[in-house]
């Protein structure tokens, strides 16, 4: 009896011992997951995703809380690239958020009143003016995330997609349903 | 000598293959085989749970229990195990944050694989020594690696197969390791 204990008690001091030799030797300081997707995701801030910024979207993907098929400014290749990261099958876009065609905002600018909410309102510095001065947008600043729209007073922000030329054109992906047939 | 180590390793991988022939560790086996990655690095995981604990079970059932306490060993065993899946757990958390995601919760329940325990438990009834309790515990896991990515592999093709409705699913999946075992049944003439 006295040596069944002493023998587990044995047992027991020393895998608390080698345990928490480890819990101090393999510390984990934070998330590192969480960096490695905030890193993939495109930092425009833009909260399409319905968090507010990339770094909550990420800690969000890494809690398995969100979904990886959120992020519109990332595009598909952003979501190829997330499930590759994570191990996890490609899913086209989702429920509210779909693809847009990539596009800039362009302010009216004989309607501008330079109110400069939507300079407050951007998340990337592209829009440029003073207050009751006219304002204007940087179209290569500008990632189309279209925070700036809602804050407008006078309407005079609207988002132009941008024409796909021989500069800008890219291969698609491929996509093939993978549907067994009926 | 070095024959009956290889004799011992090739039986422990085909022979007596833990997954298809005893049918012990089938949690992990059905969970984790979704995706050729995560199969791998599960295998990868209980390779090393598996072969620390087959040694040092073997040690404390040999120099610490020994027939005066025989009735500790399964105790003793799911404590020793417990705590190397633990110390496993915060190495994986470490060294790759991803395989430590894909994983989950099978991660810990590899305290609860019925394999990890069944192989030292089988190591002491079977009588092995040291380095055959090493040997049987690699070559298990090692069948266990084998059986997983084959497994993965199979599955990864059925999500594109054409299988008919009421079998899709989890149920083909069970009809797959069931023909899986069966062709695993060939390898027992292997050693005579």
């Amino acid at each position: 009896m006295f040596s069944a204990l002493l023998a587990m008690g044995a047992i027991a001091i020393t895998l608390g011992a080698v345990l928490g030799f480890a819990a101090i030797r393999f510390r984990v300081e934070g998330n590192p997951l969480v960096d490695k997707i905030d890193a993939v995701l495109p930092q425009t801030q833009c909260g399409q995703c319905g968090y507010p910024g990339c770094k909550p979207y990420a800690t969000a993907i890494a809690e398995g809380a969100a979904d990886i098929n959120l992020c519109p400014p990332g595009g598909e290749e952003g979501i190829h690239k997330l499930a590759d990261l994570l191990g996890t099958e490609f899913k086209p876009f989702g429920g509210s958020t779909l693809p847009k065609p990539k596009s800039v905002a362009l302010i009216d600018e004989s309607t501008c009143i330079g109110c400069t909410l939507c300079i407050q309102a951007c998340p990337v510095d592209a829009i440029v003016g003073a207050a009751k001065q006219m304002h204007t947008v940087i179209a290569s600043e500008c990632t189309g995330c279209e925070l700036c729209v809602p804050p407008c007073p006078v309407d005079c922000i609207s988002m132009v997609p941008i024409a796909e030329t021989t500069g800008n054109w890219k291969w698609k992906y491929p996509v093939y349903a993978m549907t067994p047939s009926p | 000598m070095t024959t009956d180590y290889l004799l011992l390793l090739l039986s422990a991988v085909f022979v007596n293959n833990i997954v298809m022939v005893k049918i012990l560790g089938l949690c992990p086996f059905m969970g984790v085989s979704k995706k050729l990655e995560a199969a791998v690095g599960m295998g990868a995981a209980t390779t090393f749970v598996l072969t620390l604990a087959s040694g040092s079970s073997y040690l404390i059932n040999r120099y610490l229990l020994g027939p005066d306490l025989a009735y500790l060993t399964t105790l003793s065993f799911i404590v020793v195990i417990a705590g190397i899946v633990q110390f496993t757990e915060m190495v994986i958390q470490k060294t790759s944050p991803e395989l430590y995601q894909t994983l989950g919760i099978y991660l810990p329940l590899i305290t609860t694989n019925c394999a990890v325990l069944g192989v030292p438990l089988l190591n002491v009834q079977e009588k092995h020594n040291f380095m055959q309790s090493l040997v049987f515990g690699a070559g298990s896991a090692l069948g266990f690696t084998l059986v997983m990515v084959l497994f993965a592999g199979l599955r990864e093709r059925m999500e594109g197969a054409d299988v008919p409705g009421i079998f899709k699913g989890s149920a083909i999946a069970m009809v797959t390791a069931g023909l899986m075992s069966l062709s695993f049944m060939g390898f027992s003439g292997l050693i005579k």
